[in-house]
């Protein structure tokens, strides 16, 4: 049985107590959270270490500003954190910063997790326009009944993997109907345990209610069979992919924003890409015209080789997207596809190796000649 | 009157120095006959091929892309064999979500002795490429 600890606040308060009683009792220096930076709704990760500061910390906000395990990698890149930090942070998020971690971007040391069961994070453009406090209650309240609320990003929409893998604590978020009176986390970890330890608040033996959990995976991969379906009518071979991404004005944001992508130099923005002159000639030659700049489906191909095998399907990059190209749904199509080839679901376990990496002597036969 | 010209498919390999491209010589040097279709790249190793240089490959319109390696457990570099098979496998896997001709790329161990068998491979495979044709995508302009 795990343990889990009753606090009756409601989820967001009961969080942030949580964040104050270990910073006040010194079990962390720092806490790494969401944090209302301005009067109109805007949020930023930002990193707290006095406690007066989590006054406008909104560690379970429905928006995702950058993908943290972005921030979390550029936080412990040069080094690990000296004194230990919490981290409230998305599932998605969670495992984006194990795939770094996994990719030496960063590192796990004296980060302790707190992450929830999640339901899902509002477009970036409804933080710029002010809409999402308008939406909070409508959120949460379909939260609470195990729904899915409209508006969403996409890539949310669809997201079966809205239960943490490795969080040292798990706020109990969806399909609890009394989220605005009570916050109930779960101490999955012995690090969680002993951190909570000397916390006032009730102890209780529980688990994570599986049932309710699948029910509301099935109404996600219900919305996300919809929405695989309507892209794969798409996604035809080359006619299609340039109907798709013929839109795309190689601003390349798709790519500066997802965690996964960490190259400080991408190749598609390297010297090796740009085209000469006798390419121009070459391919002129052969073809008669050319798209300028060329290589969009080369671009959105290579990255799908990239960084398929690690999608977490966080859907940063749709949603950056200033030409509505549904990135996160191809991507996530195909990554889904490449990832069951290995039985990988990335930022699972910090254990598994990358299968990039790492091989079977006996496999894929049917590939081979 | 001048019969129309056969369709010759431009296949681009990537053949690795120690085992299939000797393999590829072996089958020179014995006057075995295989078409005229190959363009053979020399890599030190077939998992020195990035699947960026087969998407490149495809894109610029080859007609079909194989990569030719050492037999499992026989490679020079102990496993680089091993990760060009997952990584093969992986784009395959790419090329059929996305609906394009996933046939046109192909994956073939040839051993050094096997000048036989690298003649095989490539009349097979370029027979395969032309019943399936040109690839369209050399025509096209939006790439």
């Amino acid at each position: 049985m795990t343990k889990a600890l009753k606090i009756n606040k409601n989820s967001e308060q009961g969080v942030l107590e949580l964040l104050k009683f270990l910073l006040e009792s010194g079990k962390v220096k720092g806490v790494f959270t969401l944090k209302k930076i301005s009067k109109d709704g805007a949020v930023a990760y930002s990193l707290i270490t006095k406690s007066d500061e989590l006054k406008d910390a909104v560690p379970l906000f429905p928006l995702m500003p950058v993908n943290a395990g972005k921030l979390l990698s550029r936080f412990t890149l040069r080094g690990e954190t000296t004194e230990p930090v919490a981290a409230v942070v998305k599932p998605c998020e969670l495992r984006a910063f194990m795939e770094l971690v996994k990719r030496e971007q960063g590192s796990l040391e004296n980060i302790f997790v707190v992450s929830s069961t999640c339901g899902g994070v509002y477009p970036l453009k409804m933080a710029v326009d002010g809409s999402i406090d308008k939406n909070l209650s409508k959120y949460w309240d379909a939260v609470k009944k195990a729904e899915i609320p409209t508006n969403l990003r996409s890539a949310c929409k669809g997201c079966g993997e809205f239960k943490p893998y490795a969080a040292d604590m798990t706020v109990d978020l969806i399909s609890k109907n009394d989220i605005d009176k009570q916050c109930l986390i779960f101490l999955n970890t012995e690090k969680g345990m002993e951190f909570a330890k000397g916390m006032k608040a009730e102890f209780l033996e529980k688990e994570l209610d599986k049932g309710k959990l699948d029910k509301f995976r099935s109404k996600r991969e219900a919305e996300k069979k919809k929405l695989f379906d309507e892209i794969e009518t798409k996604m035809n071979g080359m006619d299609g992919l340039i109907e798709i991404f013929g839109k795309c004005i190689g601003c390349h944001g798709c790519m500066r924003v997802c965690p996964i992508c960490y190259c400080k130099l991408c190749e598609f923005e390297s010297p090796d890409c740009e085209y000469k002159p006798s390419n121009y000639e070459m391919e002129l030659k052969r073809r008669g015209g050319l798209r300028v700049p060329p290589d969009t489906i080369y671009y959105q191909l290579g990255r799908l080789t990239h960084i398929g095998i690690s999608c977490v399907g966080c859907g940063s990059c749709e949603d950056v997207c200033p030409v509505d190209i549904p990135l996160s749904i191809i991507f996530k199509k195909v990554g889904e596809s490449v990832q069951k080839m290995f039985d990988y679901i990335p930022g699972k376990s910090i254990e598994e190796k990358i299968p990039l990496i790492t091989f079977e002597k006996e496999e894929f036969a049917e590939v081979e000649d | 009157m001048k019969k129309e010209e056969e369709f010759m498919p431009k296949i681009l390999a990537f053949l690795c120095n120690w085992c299939s491209y000797a393999g590829a010589d072996l089958a020179g040097t014995s006057r075995l006959k295989y078409p005229p279709s190959i363009l053979p790249i020399r890599v030190m190793c077939s998992s020195r091929v990035d699947p960026l240089f087969i998407i490149k490959a495809y894109l610029a319109g080859a007609d079909g892309v194989l990569v030719a390696g050492c037999h499992p457990g026989d490679c020079h570099y102990d496993k680089g064999n091993y990760y060009t098979r997952r990584r093969f496998a992986m784009l395959k896997k790419i090329f059929e979500e996305l609906g394009l001709e996933s046939d046109r790329l192909l994956l073939s161990w040839v051993s050094a002795s096997e000048g036989t068998k690298y003649a095989k491979v490539a009349t097979e495979f370029t027979e395969k490429i032309k019943k399936s044709g040109d690839n369209s995508v050399k025509k096209e302009i939006f790439l």
